[in-house]
């Protein structure tokens, strides 16, 4: 998990320009959204493309997405159940 | 209608110019990412969006901050602020990176923060955004700089008094090739003469833009 964790953090700051930001100022149990790294909409969006490209994983309930990116921690444990073989 | 450029900044072949006075020269020219990044850097804007913006925003965006920085726009109602800017190639530049990763479709994985810029006026949203202005806006095209165009567009806004201070310009970015010039218009009566010992208002009419452009 924690492998997961680190290349996910870099990951996000790739697919979103976070050129400001270093893996270590991620907090992995940190909001995303709001206070945290202060994505918006639109990161909202290339986190679900980012899931589908890099995972081959498919949000088929845009309601699960609030659960699913609460957190880098959140991301990780969603992509480890889902992910195919 | 008695208007003046109180402020401008030009952005062209490696270097900034603000209200006459160079700004920044990068002799080492990469390219204008590294250009454009450097003088964000260098301005301490600190607006972490500026990284997520296309080339083009970043380029009106940049000038546009720029202008603020030598004017006094705060002594304006957001909403009678306009802005008007102009170019030749459109949102082109996104339009070929966001077409580009559409065109496999065994590999088809269309990127939303590219879509968002495959408009133009989009730099305009950016200003706006991060300044609050609220007035009327327009973005033009015309094959090469159009100063009549402009004048007539700007003059039009504030002789009905929609606006009384505008941001206006032109703002051209196509494979790595780049010009921006920005200038704050406004009328005369609301023109503090004191404010800006550097730089002299210039009467706001189709020569002057022209030299501005062209200015060395």
């Amino acid at each position: 998990m924690e492998e997961l964790i680190a290349k996910l953090k870099k990951e996000v700051i790739e697919q979103l320009n976070l050129e400001d930001i270093s893996v270590d100022d991620i907090d992995p149990e940190a909001p995303l959204f709001g206070e945290g790294l202060g994505l918006d909409s639109i990161d909202a969006l290339e986190l679900i493309v980012l899931l589908e490209k890099n995972y081959g994983i498919k949000i088929e309930d845009p309601k699960d997405g609030k659960k699913i990116f609460f957190s880098i921690k959140t991301m990780a444990e969603y992509i480890t159940e889902h992910k195919k073989a | 209608m008695d208007l003046s450029v109180t402020g401008y900044c030009l952005i062209s072949e490696k270097k900034v110019i603000v209200n006459d006075q160079l700004r920044f020269y990068q002799e080492n020219f990469l390219n204008f990412a590294n250009f454009i990044k450097s003088l964000y850097k260098q301005e301490e804007i600190n607006y972490p969006k500026f990284y997520k913006m296309d080339s083009l925003s970043k380029l009106g965006f940049l000038a546009s901050e720029l202008v603020f920085k030598v004017s006094d726009i705060k002594k304006y109602r957001e909403d009678k602020i306009g802005v008007v800017m102009s170019n030749s190639s459109s949102s082109l530049d996104t339009d070929i990176v966001y077409q580009n990763s559409i065109n496999d479709r065994s590999n088809y994985f269309p990127s939303p923060s590219v879509f968002v810029y495959t408009l133009p006026n989009i730099v305009i949203g950016e200003i706006c955004i991060k300044s609050r202005i609220k007035g009327e806006n327009a973005f033009l095209i015309s094959e090469t700089f159009d100063a009549r165009l402009i004048c007539n567009f700007v003059n039009e806004m504030m002789e009905n008094n929609r606006v009384q201070a505008c941001l206006c310009g032109w703002v051209e970015f196509l494979g790595e090739k780049y010009e921006g010039l920005v200038m704050l218009v406004e009328k005369n009566e609301f023109i503090d003469k004191n404010s800006n010992p550097i730089f002299n208002p210039t009467p706001f009419n189709e020569q002057n833009l022209n030299q501005l452009l062209h200015r060395n």
